[in-house]
């Protein structure tokens, strides 16, 4: 959501529209000239106009905004899925110091893993579909929220805690009372990485086995030989990746800003 | 007797060495006292606070309130930090309506009531709505005190509460805790490491050295209430201080002003 708060925002932080513009338009002149000068065939290299045409067509009979929302669809459903249970599973490890030493090593091995290399056993487990996009979201993003939250547990200030015994706080009543809500500029943080690596995967994901998505258009465009819609597929993956990341940036300030842990 | 302190010996395990934090400390404080704990860092103030508020338990020997022995914080006593322990996802009221939380009889309304009672009495009632990182260090204690008073706590406990604050303040402050003491007739035990600040609280003064933390001196500070710091008094009383601590030169010094 482009409003006002995020404008003030984006200039604070030194990105001057003036900036971003002159950017594009290099980056544009420079893939003009590059398909211009190498001399192959524009069907195989499309220029930025004819990536801008079929970008006009796709949006013109309606592709674009089908595959658009499917993908978000399945990325907001992963998204969620993995974020809600990273929290509880990060708070749950995090508080738990003996839980913590059992599973970090796991974490750690499993961590690394591309979600992608699972991607044999999540067709075998879930077969075709939303599903393995779905879960490769779900892998993707689970990780760094899980790690964020479960140090962020175990970072909490004495003081906090402290505070809450002094005044009685329950046994359960400490969790959204005080560990969440003190934990949450971290689960911010965890999210903001995830989100990346999750949009990143959500195209790998849906390159298999699926019948929708920007991924599937991917692999679509280039069965019909349309690399001016593979262009602009890439190019719509690209600007929205960048808004999820730039929304998620906005909302992360505030919330430090909120908790005082970030003055302007 | 309110609060008897005997044979508290306090032991920390540290890289695999025993190291004694408190050795044999035995103190009584009655109802309704200003107490301050005072010593160089290091000589287990803290630890026997924490003892004393129940944050944790001694290694040996027994601390009893009101005939109860202590083992766990009570919502009857609150202990105020240095480092003001606001909670910073919680505006100013917020923040001072948690002591009253756990009583669950209490509607909200009546809990903002109290908690702006308080705010007003500590002279807030304006940032009711402001987050804490938005005042300054003494008005951010002054949050707590109006917290832990709106508690309705029979002791206070205050672990360097005025400790990183600016000495202008810091001495509003001290004025303002011994004029809430008085209306609110609270037990107060106040953690400091300035010879100042303590005598110009305290009713009676502990002494504490360290290696190992003990007591090494109690004394009683007859100067009454609007006590003045450049008084001959306060200086004598300073003076003992000083000597307790082996602090002061024993030639004489020359002044020349
Ligand atoms: N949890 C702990 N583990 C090990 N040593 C501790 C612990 N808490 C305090 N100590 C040690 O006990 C001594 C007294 O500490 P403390 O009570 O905090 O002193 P003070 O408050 O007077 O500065 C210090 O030497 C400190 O290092
Ligand atoms: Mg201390």
């Amino acid at each position: 959501m482009l409003n006002n708060g995020l404008l003030r925002y984006l200039y604070k932080k030194g990105i001057n529209l003036t900036y971003v513009v002159i950017s594009f338009i290099l980056f544009i002149t420079v893939w003009d000239l590059a398909v211009r000068l190498s001399g192959v065939n524009e069907a195989l290299f499309p220029s930025p106009a004819s990536a801008f045409r079929a970008l006009l067509e796709i949006i013109g009979d309606g592709t674009l905004g089908e595959h658009v929302l499917s993908s978000m669809t399945r990325f907001a459903v992963g998204f969620i899925l993995a974020v809600t249970s990273a929290v509880i599973g990060g708070i749950i490890i995090g508080w738990f110091d003996i839980l913590f030493k059992f599973t970090n090593p796991i974490i750690q091995l499993l961590r690394p893993i591309s979600p992608i290399a699972w991607m044999p056993f999540i067709v075998l487990a879930f077969g075709i579909g939303d599903m393995p996009a779905i879960v490769t979201i779900f892998i993707a993003a689970f990780f760094p929220v899980l790690i964020s939250t479960a140090v962020g547990v175990k970072n909490i200030p004495e003081i906090y805690l402290k505070v809450a015994k002094n005044f009685g706080v329950g046994k359960i009543e400490i969790f959204w009372k005080i560990v969440f809500p003190a934990i949450f500029p971290q689960i911010t943080a965890g999210t903001h990485l995830a989100l990346g690596s999750a949009w990143v995967f959500l195209v790998c994901g849906e390159m298999i086995g699926t019948q929708s998505g920007l991924g599937y258009l991917i692999i679509d465009a280039r069965n019909n030989l349309r690399c001016d819609i593979l262009a602009a597929d890439i190019v719509v993956i690209g600007v929205i990746g960048l808004l999820l990341d730039a929304a998620l940036k906005y909302g992360e300030a505030q919330i430090l800003k909120k908790w005082g842990l970030q003055k302007e | 007797m309110y609060i008897n302190i005997s044979n508290v010996n306090k032991q920390f395990t540290h890289k695999g060495k025993l190291f004694t934090a408190l050795n044999n400390v035995n103190l009584t404080i009655e109802k309704g006292e200003f107490i301050c704990l005072l010593g160089p860092s290091g000589c287990g103030k803290s630890t026997l606070l924490n003892a004393i508020a129940g944050f944790d338990t001694p290694t040996s020997g027994s601390i009893t309130i009101d005939g109860k022995e202590v083992k766990k914080p009570s919502t009857r006593n609150v202990t105020i930090f240095q480092n003001y322990g606001l909670l910073p996802w919680r505006n100013v009221i917020k923040n001072v309506e948690l002591a009253l939380e756990s009583n669950k009889k209490l509607t909200a309304a009546e809990r903002r009531q109290t908690a702006q009672k308080y705010l007003d009495l500590v002279g807030l009632g304006n940032f009711a709505d402001s987050s804490p990182h938005q005042l300054s260090g003494g008005m951010q204690q002054r949050v707590a005190i109006a917290r832990a008073l709106t508690a309705d706590p029979d002791i206070i406990f205050m672990d360097e509460p005025f400790g990183a604050l600016d000495a202008i303040t810091r001495m509003k402050l001290q004025d303002d805790i011994l004029s809430i003491q008085k209306k609110e007739r609270k037990t107060i035990i106040f953690v400091t490491h300035d010879i100042d600040e303590a005598v110009y609280l305290a009713d009676r003064v502990v002494v504490m050295t360290p290696n190992p933390g003990m007591v090494k001196k109690v004394l009683t500070i007859n100067l009454g209430p609007g006590r003045d710091r450049t008084s001959e008094d306060f200086q004598k009383i300073r003076n003992i201080i000083f000597e307790t601590f082996n602090m002061k030169h024993t030639y004489p010094i020359e002044y020349s002003i």
